[in-house]
């Protein structure tokens, strides 16, 4: 199994660690509710050094990420970054990830951990652009400094204002003693705050100074439970839940993410498919009785008749009901469709609703 | 961790305290960590008899979801209602507030079949 460059780091703070991906992780540390809280109502950070990296580099570098993405990254200037998608050749998603432009004809792009082979090999394969392409993911360390006391908290920690860097930016600057870091203002919380990106070799002290800088705001660590319970109070997607090779980016909710401002791969197709009804939608729904939805259970109609499959769900630590996202019949994807989630032997009622399911 | 010596326990992470013919049983300090925070105890087996085994209830943590089997043949007397509003005290207080059902036993014999404290601490290596 891989580790992260923080894994005896986790294990010292008595993380319980599970394979994720491939990597011995810190699923939690104290507990998923008071590190769901503490993101939310102060300062957390979690060590997301598994996630991947690739530089797409030289005079053919936008052409080629313009070609495996969807979203448009021409309207990316130096310092800004956007969310996106890879679309494969059958309407699914290969991976969805984040796109920087680092420099002028660089960029960085984010994947999902478990997709790393699956992306490189993809994307080295639609390199008919001239671009270099490099694997970093194994160098280099991720951390998430996520909460509404994330710029105050590290302020101490770099000579750039961090509030002044607006959503989906960066900058390339010093940070804890460490130069030419990637300061992020993106995160998967909803709570705000920066995602770090330095070598393996420098993120021990990065660690170590972040969590001096926010003693005093009550910092903690924070493991991949409370990362997933955070991700779905906003009813951000999760790789391999509720996106795979199989969803279209429209039935999914992505459909912003698909600009046909360019041309890319499978395109043609996609604009015909998103000419056409949805078939099936993803909503997100809460309970109305009491239970809990998990991936897998079947979603079902007042008669109960199954009309589809939830995707993510788990107890909002926030809201203290349960929530879900799932797929469903396009007769039930309006706001307000009552549905049933088959918990066990029990049809419990459920409403679809709008997102987030919780404003931070 | 906390394995009171007192106490019977299952290979399904179950503590049993026996008086007279009825058992009180609850999950034990390890398997209350390895869930994490509980958040839904559900018991539709009340007033039921059941054989030992058998699923008598589910717990729900945020992450996970697990059953509950019942360690002892018998019927169902109660259930700790208290846990509908607080299950976190089931993390806080898993051998105390934190029990789930009381059994009146079918079959006292049963007992015998249970482990001691140290069984128990041999089996999750404490």
């Amino acid at each position: 199994m891989k580790t992260t460059a923080l894994t005896n780091t986790h294990i010292a703070l008595g993380a319980k660690m599970v394979p994720f991906a491939g990597f011995n992780m810190p699923v939690q540390y104290e507990g998923v509710n008071i590190e769901h809280e503490t993101v939310r109502q102060s300062v957390g950070v979690f060590d997301v050094s598994h996630m991947g990296e690739f530089l797409v580099e030289g005079p053919g570098a936008l052409e080629l990420v313009q070609y495996i993405s969807s979203n448009d990254a021409s309207t990316l200037t130096v310092g800004k970054a956007q969310y996106s998608c890879i679309p494969n050749d059958d309407n699914g998603i290969v991976d969805d990830l984040i796109v920087y432009r680092v420099k002028e004809d660089t960029y960085l792009l984010v994947v999902n951990a478990s997709n790393i082979e699956k992306d490189w090999n993809w994307i080295n394969s639609k390199n008919t652009f001239g671009a270099t392409l490099r694997n970093i993911s194994d160098d280099y360390s991720l951390l998430a400094i996520q909460g509404p006391k994330a710029s105050e908290a590290m302020q101490s920690l770099t000579s750039i204002d961090l509030s002044g860097i607006k959503f989906y930016h960066f900058e390339i600057a010093d940070f804890a003693g460490i130069s030419n870091v990637i300061i992020s203002a993106t995160g998967y919380t909803g709570s705000g705050g920066f995602e770090i990106y330095c070598k393996n070799t420098e993120v021990q002290q990065i660690w170590d100074r972040v969590f001096e800088a926010g003693a005093e705001y009550g910092i903690k660590p924070i493991g991949l439970a409370a990362r997933d319970t955070l991700r779905l109070e906003m009813g951000y997607s999760l790789y391999g839940n509720d996106i795979d090779d199989t969803t279209s980016p429209f039935e999914a909710g992505l459909g912003w993410i698909v600009k046909f401002t360019k041309s890319f791969n499978n395109s043609e197709a996609l604009a015909d498919l998103k000419a056409k009804p949805l078939q099936r939608k993803i909503v997100a729904f809460k309970m109305l009785d009491r239970g809990i939805p998990r991936q897998g259970y079947t979603i079902v109609d007042g008669s109960g008749n199954s009309i589809g499959t939830v995707t993510s769900g788990t107890m909002s630590p926030s809201l203290k009901y349960g929530i879900g996202l799932g797929y469903v019949t396009a007769d039930f994807k309006a706001i307000d469709s009552e549905i049933y989630i088959q918990v066990r032997k029990k049809a419990l009622k459920a409403k679809v609703v709008k997102l987030p399911f919780y404003k931070p | 961790m906390n394995i009171p010596a007192e106490l019977k326990y299952t290979k399904d992470h179950e503590w049993v305290r026996i008086e007279g013919d009825v058992a009180t049983v609850g999950i034990t300090d390890f398997a209350q960590g390895e869930l994490g925070d509980i958040v839904y105890v559900e018991v539709e087996t009340l007033d039921e008899t059941l054989d030992a085994e058998e699923v008598f209830g589910t717990v729900e943590a945020v992450k996970t979801v697990s059953d509950l089997f019942l360690p002892l043949s018998g019927e169902i007397v109660e259930f700790n209602e208290s846990l509908e509003d607080e299950p976190e005290v089931v993390n806080s207080d898993p051998y105390g507030a934190g029990w789930m059902i009381k059994i009146k036993l079918s079959d006292a014999s049963e007992v015998d079949g249970l482990m001691s404290a140290d069984d128990y601490k041999a089996l999750v290596g404490a």
